[in-house]
């Protein structure tokens, strides 16, 4: 601190410090800041009064929208178009705004039939991870999983576990996609969930495909005649190895 | 049904960033009942113009929306307040005067959750803003800079200026 010289190299470090903390910092920069800290006390401190706000500030009650203003909001956006609903029964949650909410979100499950499928996926895939919507039928064996689709849809869909890769099997919902009724298997692996969509396909194979959308990230393939979409918040390349794995599993 | 499927998305793309459209306004306004009214604005808006979403980070596009709403009110406050001139700050922010102590007064109590809460809320209102969406939306520098309408560097000299603001309240608690 008395040496004025290293008061001008932490100034110019204040905004390092801070793309740092925001993970906004490029390569270069990383290290030009990581070789300053290593002999500055003081912005080590600094670094560590950033991480401590950040803990302060996120642990912050957060203000939540009100089952008024949810219930107000569904109200007013547009509802989809008819189509003839799904059993939705047994997983309503007896609240009223709740209740409303899992009513449109479950029209609005049918709308889109149009092309882009991998939207329809996504949004599948969120509504999923709304409380006490993500599995029918839950186990960790795929010998229980499999034998409950029997009966449910026109076709047997694979169903592999992959506990033993780091990818274990937690159960197995219907769902509707494209216009008809099709298997998801739900995988976890870490704190993330992964929906595996699986159904019949025109094509016997085709070669994985990937993108991302509103944070999600897809990966979709066609194997033995069975049209596969993964679907989770895992990172890329993770997603991409369960894909992997899964289509390397006998 | 050609060209429904963006608008019949709504409730399953917007819905899930309520809360933090809730969160948002209310830090903003500081008021939660105004909070609920400004973001039904906003989503009634954000239903008109969804047709224009393009896939971009929902809850980014929704927090837009909401953050001009919430200036708007901001605006017609200080105006019905009379506000003196010159409360015009940079980016045509306006800000009432507040009732309560400024964040050196706050900073000087106990470190606590509700301090940093009181300190929090006595921010300059563009850091606040910057601040929240920073730390409790964990947005981009880009996206800020979109949502605020701000270049990318005066983002990050308010977070800066915001969190030195605060750290003094959480300075003991690491070493």
């Amino acid at each position: 601190m008395t040496d004025p010289m290293a008061d001008n190299a932490c100034a110019r470090m204040e905004f390092l410090l801070q793309a740092d903390h925001d993970n906004e910092l490029d390569v270069a920069a990383t290290a030009e800041l990581a070789a300053h800290l290593a002999q500055c006390p003081h912005c080590r401190a600094a670094q560590a009064e950033l991480a401590a706000l950040s803990r302060g500030l996120r642990e912050l009650p957060r203000p939540t929208a009100s089952d008024r203003l949810r219930a107000s909001i569904l109200a007013a956006a547009p509802l989809a178009p008819r189509i003839a609903p799904r059993k939705w029964g047994s997983r309503l949650v007896p609240v009223g705004a709740g209740l409303a909410l899992a009513a449109s979100v479950a029209l609005v499950a049918f709308v889109p039939r149009g092309p882009n499928l991998e939207a329809e996926v996504v949004s599948s895939h969120i509504r999923a991870l709304q409380p006490g919507h993500l599995t029918d039928v839950v186990s960790t064996d795929q010998h229980t999983v499999k034998p409950w689709f029997n009966g449910r849809l026109a076709y047997a869909p694979p169903v592999k576990d992959l506990a033993a890769k780091g990818f274990p099997l937690v159960g197995g919902r219907l769902d509707y996609v494209d216009g008809r009724p099709v298997a998801v298997l739900t995988y976890r692996h870490a704190l993330h969930e992964i929906d595996l969509y699986v159904w019949p396909a025109a094509t016997a194979t085709a070669p994985a495909k990937e993108a991302t959308r509103d944070g999600f990230n897809t990966v979709t393939w066609i194997q033995d005649a069975m049209a596969a979409w993964a679907v989770s918040d895992l990172e890329r390349s993770e997603l991409e190895n369960f894909a992997k794995l899964w289509r390397a599993e006998p | 049904m050609p060209g429904r499927a963006p608008a019949s998305d709504f409730a399953t793309v917007m819905l899930p960033h309520l809360d933090a459209a809730t969160s948002l306004a209310r830090w903003l306004l500081r008021d939660q009942a105004e909070a609920e009214d400004a973001v039904q604005d906003a989503c009634l808006r954000a239903i008109t113009y969804h047709a224009s979403f393009r896939g971009e980070n929902p809850r980014a596009w929704l927090l837009r929306i909401v953050r001009n709403v919430v200036h708007e009110r901001l605006r017609a406050r200080a105006t019905r307040a009379e506000a003196p001139l010159g409360v015009e700050g940079e980016a045509g922010f306006i800000d009432l005067p507040d009732p309560s102590p400024g964040p050196d007064a706050v900073l000087s109590g106990r470190q606590d959750a509700a301090r940093l809460e009181a300190a929090l809320a006595a921010l300059p209102a563009e850091l606040r803003e910057c601040l929240v969406l920073c730390e409790l939306e964990e947005l981009s520098y880009r996206e800020i800079a979109h949502i605020t309408d701000v270049p990318i560097g005066t983002v990050m000299s308010r977070l800066w200026r915001a969190r030195r603001m605060l750290r003094p309240l959480v300075a003991r608690g690491c070493t």
